[in-house]
């Protein structure tokens, strides 16, 4: 069987008529690893024994028909807390961590009966956009080896991008869903804030966070969604409403469907000329299938990018604080004192992007900084959010092009984190709204994946699937495969 | 406004990280070209703004005072590097006052 | 040259929730260490805090009965320092919105009653607790980490180390009242730190301060300060100048040592805990835990004053901690004379407990046996001489007054009938006593009434021995 393929929905017919076995898939899955891995470099740990053995028990307990999810493997991000499986957040300081509980994300997927197959990887922490500042080895675009698959969630991307895996799990602090999708041609969603519990998520930023799915089809990516999110009480911040099933009414169509364009977003200086045409022709495709599709204005997207880097920054200064080398995780064989077991284990554990952010986020915190830069952040956060809030007083949905280029090459950006940081401009404003977003395959540039970003109202996910699935239905992007 | 070598001394010492004698050059700079790009916040007329500090729009979300009982020890010990009678051991710890609730 | 000093205290004060801050692992004492802490005490990765609204009333409570203002929109913050017993690495506090703010507290020094303003009380998690080896290294317990704690900070209200003393005295009485914590310094449930400064009288502008830690009881707070303030006091006079510092009280000495000297002001970084939403708290809210917190000693020693007739200083004695106080009324309410009840509890009551180092609960003392002794002895059941005998009976085994006067037979003799042979038994052996007397020592009444409740193991009536005595002497 080759994995490569199947969606869920395919595989769980497959698996429910007894064409195939869930053992058979899972193998399937790491014949498709084993035969390009070498090139990819998606996971930092795989799982293969534990799989088979979960796949064993899915199989003799029997596929539940009304479970889409039962029996279908799942990648998870490597900053996603496992119980029993080592969890590194693609850092030297997590060397040899294994947590002894698992994430409420976690939780569920096992519930659903997926069959986690390995931990992917990111860049350290999730901080960077193209999973070179993993620790561990740096993951290739399946569609052009020499580029990056975006980041932090590079190895959910190009892990499913590569067809090794249908599903991955991906977070999102300032993109890390979205931009891996757009570069690797695949689905992802970062859901609103508060619609998936973050409880065993190694934080970042801690008011951005979100988990989210990454899938090859729309309707796979709701499907997961379905499956992850919820209320959780042990985060505090999940949303207490009811989750809808994302897949109901996701044939509606557009029809009579008011999508914004922000004239912010398609004139952004840095715009590769290839993926503006693509989000031109994305948005006539929309027009045609009867969407009503006008310009408007988020006037405060420019400090989006600075505001972001501020509270992520501080909110990753504090969290990783309590990597210090005195419960778990990386203690320097050097430190002889207390104050050098914090130090060197730091020192030595964290790497340079990480390091630079903690600084900065430190700086932003610190006592004479803290009004003009956390404070100046948070309320720059408040006019991001009321721009959103404006259009969405009129608009259904906001469009435009989640990356203002493609893939970029690997090593091109390393030592020009300014460059870096820039390239998430169309991204982080959707975080600091905490609004939900996708971004789907809607062309190509250079012979790299383009993808169209579609931001939605608070925990209105589904207007944002109706419509990126019938743009998909209408569409051939989606059925394009790197070759490998 | 530029950041001195001296302010990211200081930053290195609150974030418990050594930075090189050669590095704090380097970090100095790539510093101040952050703060530069980050105080573009400065044009931005912020007045009487409300600041935005969550995620999500919610209070009052809180758990009733039941307690649970704690983990299995011999559990939470797994990643520790060194212990002893069922406490965390570290190089001794200099009462200097820094600590405290 | 002289000086006027000025004191403000920082009181940590332990809550008695049954689960901790923000997790639901146990609060309690004494378990074998990091067996009540689960991972979100360790700060493991990916753990979030979860608010216990057990310690939010709690809090709220406590800060009522210091007079403060609760305030409507309260939020947790993050205090960010590096230390082996701060897991996280943050302390989860509160910075701009404490719970509770403007209180005030009123203390007595020598007869001089003064208000102390409290500036505020707010919620935070302790940390957990360190134990120091002479092997070089330290050994830390996560037991304690997250237990629910108010920080009250006072404002430099105090002019001596003895109004440092009455306004922890009054703190803990006060807290104790509310029920919310143990409030004892020597288990580490209330906890102190000083700071103190001196300026010359009739200026306006305070001196450099220092903070005192280690300052393990209130008498080490007292003799801590006063060390301090003389310490000051050299300094200045000596043209030398007061560095901002944290010292340490020795126990040993009563000295205080350098710790610390303060770099400008240390940089905790806080900000908005983004994982805890605020907490909004209506004037329902409020109104429902005032209705919890119980009368204040301080309005109960007016009751006592007024209502009861007691003199100012059983008041004072009574309400000293709540569980005396409510002793002391439940002893009324079974019907015991007011002064009577005083008398017993600041009396046998309390020197018991003080030699036995036991409290109220410890013994078999009620509020209904101790009432019922009360009553015996006003109705001439027993002597006062025999109600001894009666009450250690009461708080070693307890029981009731009644039953253990029956049982051992000590109801007091008063029958003319009983007493008369004793009497004349007892006259005609002192014939020589008889003498005196009709010579008018009177002495040889006392003798003889002594040799009568000897003859009746103490159980004889004085006042009816004392007139059977005289009308039996006047017939000889
Ligand atoms: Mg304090
Ligand atoms: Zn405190």
């Amino acid at each position: 069987m080759n994995i490569t393929n199947y969606t869920v929905e395919e595989l769980h017919d497959m698996l429910v008529k007894k064409e195939v076995t869930a053992q058979e898939v899972v193998k399937a899955v790491f014949a498709r690893i084993n035969e390009t891995e070498e090139k990819i470099g998606a996971f930092i740990t795989l799982t293969e024994e534990e799989a088979l053995e979960q796949a064993r028990k899915v199989d003799e307990e029997g596929i539940n028909p009304i479970n889409v999810l039962s029996g279908i493997p799942i990648g998870i991000k490597d900053n996603i807390i496992t119980d029993g499986t080592r969890t590194t957040a693609a850092s030297k300081i997590l060397e040899d961590f294994i947590p002894i509980y698992d994430a409420t994300v976690t939780k569920k997927i096992k519930e659903a009966t997926m069959i986690p197959v390995g931990k992917l990887n990111m860049d350290e922490f999730a901080m960077g956009g193209s999973t070179e500042t993993s620790y561990y080895k740096k993951t290739r675009n399946p569609w052009n080896l020499d580029k990056v698959p975006g980041g932090s969630s590079g190895g959910s991307a190009a892990a499913v991008a590569a067809g090794q895996i249908p599903v991955s799990l991906g977070t999102d602090t300032g993109g890390s869903i979205r931009q891996p999708a757009a570069f690797t041609g695949i689905v992802g969603m970062k859901p609103t804030y508060g619609r998936v519990s973050r409880f065993g998520l190694i934080a970042f930023g801690s008011s951005l966070d979100q988990i989210g799915p990454f899938t090859r089809t729309v309707k796979d990516n709701a499907l997961v969604l379905n499956a992850i999110s919820g209320h959780d009480a042990n985060d505090s911040m999940s949303y207490e409403g009811a989750v809808p099933d994302f897949t109901a009414g996701i044939e509606a169509g557009v029809k009579g469907m008011k999508i914004g364009v922000p004239t912010e977003y398609l004139n952004e200086k840095g715009l590769e000329v290839g993926v503006k045409e693509a989000v031109l022709k994305a948005i006539e495709t929309f027009k045609s299938l009867g969407a009503i599709v006008e310009e408007v204005s988020l006037p405060h997207s420019k400090y989006g990018v600075p505001a972001y880097y501020i509270i992520a920054s501080s909110e990753a200064s504090s969290n990783l604080q309590r990597f210090d080398g005195v419960r778990y995780g990386y203690r320097s064989t050097e430190a002889k004192t207390l104050e050098e077991v914090f130090v060197k284990s730091r020192t030595e554990g964290f790497g340079m992007e990480v390091k630079r952010r903690i600084m900065l986020g430190t700086f932003s915190l610190s006592s004479g900084f803290y009004d003009a830069h956390f404070k100046k952040a948070g309320q720059t956060r408040t006019l991001i959010r009321q721009d959103f809030d404006n259009v969405f007083k009129e608009y259904d949905l906001i469009l435009g092009p989640t990356t203002p280029t493609t893939a970029f090459g690997i090593g091109e950006q390393i030592d020009d984190p300014i460059a870096m940081y820039l390239s998430d401009i169309l991204t982080v404003p959707v975080n600091l709204a905490g609004v939900p977003a996708i971004s789907i395959p809607c062309g190509f540039s250079n012979d790299l994946p383009v993808g169209l970003q579609l931001i939605g109202k608070h925990f209105d996910e589904q207007t944002i699937y109706k419509a990126a699935y019938a743009f998909e239905q209408a569409t051939d992007f989606h059925k394009e495969k790197p070759n490998l | 406004m530029a950041i001195t070598e001296e302010d990211v001394k200081h930053v290195a010492k609150l974030a418990k990280l050594e930075i090189s004698d050669k590095g704090i050059a380097q970090f100095t700079k790539q510093m101040d070209a952050i703060i530069d790009m980050v105080e573009q916040l400065d044009e931005l007329d912020t007045e009487n703004v409300p600041v935005t500090v969550h995620g999500l729009r919610t209070y009052n979300v809180m758990r009733e005072d039941k307690a649970v009982p704690g983990t299995d020890r011999e559990l939470l010990f797994k990643n520790v590097k060194t212990e002893k009678d069922g406490l965390i051991k570290v190089p001794a710890i200099m009462e200097n006052g820094e600590a405290g609730a | 040259m002289n000086f006027e000093t000025v004191i403000g205290l920082e009181v940590h004060v332990e809550l008695k929730t049954d689960s901790k801050m923000f997790s639901p692992a146990p609060a309690h004492f004494g378990a074998e260490p990091n067996t009540n802490t689960n991972v979100i005490d360790w700060g493991y990765p990916g753990v979030l805090p979860v608010i216990n609204k057990g310690a939010i009333e709690f809090g709220m409570k406590a800060a009522l009965a210091l007079n403060c203002e609760i305030s409507t929109d309260t939020k947790f913050d993050r205090k960010n320092y590096f230390y082996p017993d701060n897991p996280k690495a943050y302390q989860i506090s509160q910075f701009d919105q404490p719970i509770g703010h403007d209180g005030w507290i009123e203390v007595e020094v020598e007869g001089k009653k003064k208000k102390i303003r409290i500036e505020r009380v707010h919620l935070e998690e302790d940390a957990g607790k360190n134990t120091h080896g002479t092997d070089g290294y330290s050994y830390v317990d996560l037991n304690r980490q997250g237990t629910p704690l108010i920080e009250i900070v006072s404002e430099a209200d105090m002019r001596s180390p003895e109004e440092a003393y009455a306004y922890l005295e009054a703190i803990k009485q006060i807290i104790q009242y509310t029920g919310v914590s143990d409030v004892k310094m020597e288990e580490g449930s209330m906890r102190c730190d000083a700071n103190i400064s001196i300026r010359p009288i009739g200026q306006e502008k305070f001196g450099t301060k220092t903070e005192l830690k280690n300052l393990n009881s209130f008498n080490f707070v007292r003799r801590g300060l006063a060390f301090e303030e003389k310490r000051q006091e050299k300094v200045l006079l000596s043209g030398g100048v007061i560095q901002q510092e944290t010292r340490r009280y020795d126990e040993a000495t009563g000295d205080t040592l350098l710790m610390r000297v303060k770099e400008g002001s240390s940089d905790y970084r806080y900000f908005p805990e983004p994982d805890l939403p605020n907490i909004v708290i209506d004037q329902k809210w409020i109104d429902r835990v005032k209705e919890t917190i119980p009368e204040m000693p301080k309005d109960r020693r007016i009751r006592y004053i007024s209502e009861l007739g007691l003199p100012e200083y059983d008041a004072m004695v009574l309400t000293a901690t709540k569980e005396m106080s409510d002793f002391f009324e439940g002893t009324l309410a079974n019907g015991a004379d007011a002064k009577q009840a005083s008398n017993w509890l600041m009396g046998e009551v309390s020197a018991y407990l003080n030699s036995e180092k036991l409290e109220l609960h410890d013994t078999q003392l009620t509020t209904e046996n101790l009432a019922g002794m009360i009553n015996l002895i006003a109705d001439g059941t027993i002597s006062s001489k025999i109600a001894k005998k009666v009450f250690r009976e009461l708080i070693l085994k307890g029981g009731d007054a009644q039953g253990v006067v029956e049982a051992n037979g000590w109801v007091q003799l008063s029958d003319p009938a009983k007493l008369l042979p004793i009497i004349n038994d007892i006259l005609d052996k002192n014939e020589q006593s008889i003498e005196d007397f009709k010579n008018g020592k009177d002495r040889a009444v006392g003798f003889l009434v002594g040799q009568i409740m000897k003859a009746t193991k103490g159980q004889a009536n004085p006042g009816v021995v004392n007139k059977l005595l005289n009308d039996e002497l006047s017939k000889r």
